[in-house]
């Protein structure tokens, strides 16, 4: 059980390889760099590897390993009664769930360190790039295996970090400086909800450990709909929302694309934007408790979803139009979550983590191999040029619209299948959603593939010089990626087509509270559903992306003047969906100069007007106080002191006239005073 | 020829006495106050050497030879205060003299 004990080293190598870019990396040179920044990975895959397979050994699959206790804490009150003790340990949990995330970021993690060995190659910040996608790695990694959710948070903001670092790698860029903060300051208010979410969950478990939260929310002490386990949920998808780039804190992520594109694979495609929906699957038990927060979850995964795919049709910037997929795709995963597939949803993560990175890297190569071109106009005709690349990209582009067989088919029909199906909200309205999203997923993407693969070239003369295919170093992760990409969803077989998703049955133990809870709502909204009906969801949905697919051939290739027409007589729409829905601007507007800038001015106005009032009211106070204290000095004290002066003054007159100063005057006093003691003698 | 008694001689000094007392009293000079004073003195110094006679005590005559020393240093210390007060005021009249008055 060597793997299993010593699952802490695995964030370790990509950490002790971060220390070393960041310290010494400079003096390195690039071929000793492109060896120790992969070679970390590699060798975290391996232990990842070995402690998944010894994992699938053990009786029951689960494995926790407490270092050491982080926080030791106080102990409170619970909201509910009773108290509790904060703590909070170093401690790493290996179940099903963290072993397909620790699989997918090691691996997809090294084919993209592989393939930015290539890419990277004539860039500047060369260790610089791997530092910081190392650092991402040890972040990512300490998410997944964290056994609570303080060190989850950990984790999540240190990918937040090494998101902002590497969107603004090409510092020298504004638009990639802008971007980074952007991302940065987006993902701080869905922070903030997660951070609301552990104080709700603190208050309510007096846990944070996912195991012993996951038993008292399973353990039938909470209601279903228990308004506490409401709000804490929905603080917790606030914060989903954000990392996971759903409406409407999506808006980062394809800003996001002004990174080098491998970051643009690894971070904002595979795997850091789906730990908002490892953080909802983590959670399920909670999530199942509160139907009207998996409704919302559904709700705005479906929006989300068929939102970005129809701005995703009208961009022209290559790696963009791969942007608002990721989102729409993100959708779909959160959508599963919401209607409590949560088990399609990690399948479609991991799915989406191999394709989407395929067709990043893939998009990546296109770029380098047209000495840094993005935008689509200004390639076409393409697959003949870089065929490895248009083979690669064109299997990823198949799994992407589903089609059967391939990876992006088994995960993404199985969402569908459950939004079907589920007890939870109104079944069919998602599926249609989803139903639609597939075609405009196929149209996007296929538009995509045309504009860039087929048709005339119009690449720019300057461009067409120097096209070339890339190095094999940036093809053989492209080559495997494609392999996962086209079987990487045969794990997942549905048991309608004969097979017997080994994946689902993987997770079940993960899943078991959510499961229970599921088939509680079933049984009192029972849906009938039969082997049929999958039959026919899985033909529609084929139907529907052929349909795009068949769509985006007539419009973007063969009759492109149809295109354009339309694109005229749609004037307003076309121009809505090419500037995104004009989201951007109305939160520049509302955000940044309604509340940033006006809110400035508010305060400003606040400061000048009540906080200044203020002190020059004590100021006036002050002074009011001095001049009473003056008068009660000047005619109260001082008129005391004088009065009691002037009736000594007044007393003592007739003494006063006595001492006269003149010596003989006291003398004649003298002598009068013995002869009036003598007369009295000699009288008497 | 009558014999010359003790009554006498107090009855001198009696007058000596109020002669000076007198003069200390209205004589606006000082230095004549002073002079007025060494007449009391003297009138004191009579009367001592009077009694040291009627009681056949040698006492009274030496208080009066202490009293002659003591005259004659407190007429040069008041000769002296009279000196520094002419320096100051450019007068030696007691009345003009009133400096220690409220």
């Amino acid at each position: 059980m060597y793997f299993l004990e010593h699952i802490w080293m695995i964030p370790l190598f990509p950490l002790a390889g971060a220390i070393l870019m960041l310290l010494i990396g400079r003096k390195l040179s690039n071929s000793v760099v492109s060896l120790i920044c992969p070679g970390v990975v590699g060798i975290a895959f391996l232990y990842s590897l070995g402690a998944v397979l010894q994992l699938a050994g053990l009786e029951e699959h689960r494995h926790e390993l407490i270092l050491y206790t982080w926080l030791p804490g106080n102990t409170f009150h619970l909201l509910g009664g009773g108290t509790a003790t904060l703590s909070a340990d170093w401690g790493f949990l290996l179940d099903p769930l963290s072993s397909v995330m620790i699989l997918v970021v090691t691996g997809v993690g090294l084919l993209i360190h592989v393939y930015s060995v290539g890419y990277m190659a004539h860039e500047g910040g060369y260790y610089r790039f791997f530092g910081y996608i190392n650092l991402f790695l040890f972040f990512m990694l300490t998410l997944v295996l964290g056994n609570n959710y303080l060190l989850l948070f950990v984790g999540w903001e240190g990918v937040g970090l090494c998101s902002y670092l590497l969107i603004g790698f090409y510092f020298d860029r504004q638009s990639a400086t802008t971007a980074g903060n952007k991302a940065f300051i987006v993902n701080r208010i869905g922070d903030a909800g997660f951070i609301l979410g552990m104080f709700t969950m603190l208050a309510v478990f007096g846990s944070l450990q996912f195991t012993e939260v996951t038993e008292r929310a399973a353990s039938g002490a909470f209601s279903v709909g228990d308004a506490a386990i409401t709000a804490m949920t929905l603080l917790l998808f606030i914060g989903a929302c954000g990392k996971s780039a759903q409406f409407p804190l999506y808006v980062w992520l394809p800003d996001a694309m002004e990174g080098p594109t491998p970051v643009s694979a690894l971070i904002h495609a595979a795997t850091m934007v789906t730990a908002g929906v490892y953080m909802i699957a983590r959670s399920n038990a909670l999530f199942v408790l509160a139907p009207s927060t998996m409704a919302v979850v559904a709700a705005v995964g479906a929006f989300t979803a068929i939102f970005a795919a129809t701005i995703g049709i009208a961009q022209n910037d290559i790696k963009r139009v791969l942007a608002y997929s990721t989102v729409s795709q993100l959708g779909y995963m959160v959508m599963a979550c919401g209607v409590g597939a949560f088990g399609a949803g990690v399948f479609h993560l991991s799915t989406h983590a191999y394709f989407k990175a395929l067709l990043f890297l893939g998009a990546g190569s296109v770029i380098h191999s047209l000495s840094g071109e993005q935008d689509m106009r200004k390639m076409g005709g393409l697959w003949n040029r870089i065929p490895i690349t248009f083979k690669t990209f064109l299997v990823a582009a198949l799994a992407i619209i589903g089609t059967p067989g391939l990876s992006g088919f088994f995960s993404k029909d199985e969402i569908l299948w459950y939004s079907f199906i589920a007890p939870f909200g109104t079944g069919w309205i998602l599926w249609l959603v989803g139903f639609v999203t597939a075609g405009l997923t196929a149209l996007y993407i296929w538009r995509l593939m045309f504009l860039t693969f087929f048709g005339k070239s119009r690449v720019s003369h300057e461009a067409e010089h120097h096209l070339h295919e890339s190095p094999p170093v940036m093809t053989i992760p492209l080559i495997v990626l494609a392999v996962l990409s086209l079987a990487g969803g045969w794990i997942g077989w549905p048991a309608a087509l004969g097979g017997s998703n080994h994946f689902e049955h993987w997770l079940e133990p993960v899943f078991e509270p959510a499961a229970a809870a599921l088939a509680a709502a079933e049984e009192a909204h029972p849906v009938a559903h039969s082997v049929s009906q999958e039959y026919l969801l899985m033909f529609l949905s084929v139907a529907i992306a052929g349909l795009g697919v068949f769509l985006a051939y007539t419009l973007f290739l063969k009759k492109q003047e149809v295109a354009d027409r339309l694109a005229a007589s749609y004037s307003g729409i076309h121009r809505l969906l090419q500037n995104k829905y004009y989201v951007d601007e109305i939160y520049g507007k509302i955000f940044v100069d309604g509340l940033a800038k006006g809110g400035g001015t508010a305060l400003g106005r606040f400061d000048s007007s009540v906080i200044d009032g203020g002190v020059n009211g004590t100021a006036w106070m002050t002074r009011f106080g001095a001049t009473l204290s003056i008068w009660w000095d000047t005619w109260i004290v001082d008129g005391a002191v004088r009065a009691s002066a002037f009736g000594v003054k007044i007393t003592s007159y007739p003494v006063r006239l006595l001492q006269t100063g003149l010596v003989q005057g006291y003398a004649l006093m003298i002598v009068v005073g013995v002869l009036i003691f003598l007369s009295y003698y000699l009288l008497r | 020829m009558t014999e010359i008694t003790t009554a006498h001689y107090v009855f001198l000094s009696a007058a000596l006495f109020s002669i000076g007392v007198i003069g200390v009293l209205t004589r606006r000079n000082v230095v004549i106050i002073l002079m007025s004073i060494e007449l009391i003195l003297n009138a004191v110094n009579i009367n001592l050497v009077a009694f040291s006679k009627h009681f056949l005590s040698v006492n009274g005559q030496a208080f009066a030879v202490f009293v002659i020393v003591d005259a004659a240093a407190e007429a040069a210390v008041g000769l002296g205060i009279i000196i520094a007060l002419f320096r100051n005021k450019e007068t030696v009249n007691a009345d003009e003299i009133d400096l220690m008055k409220w």
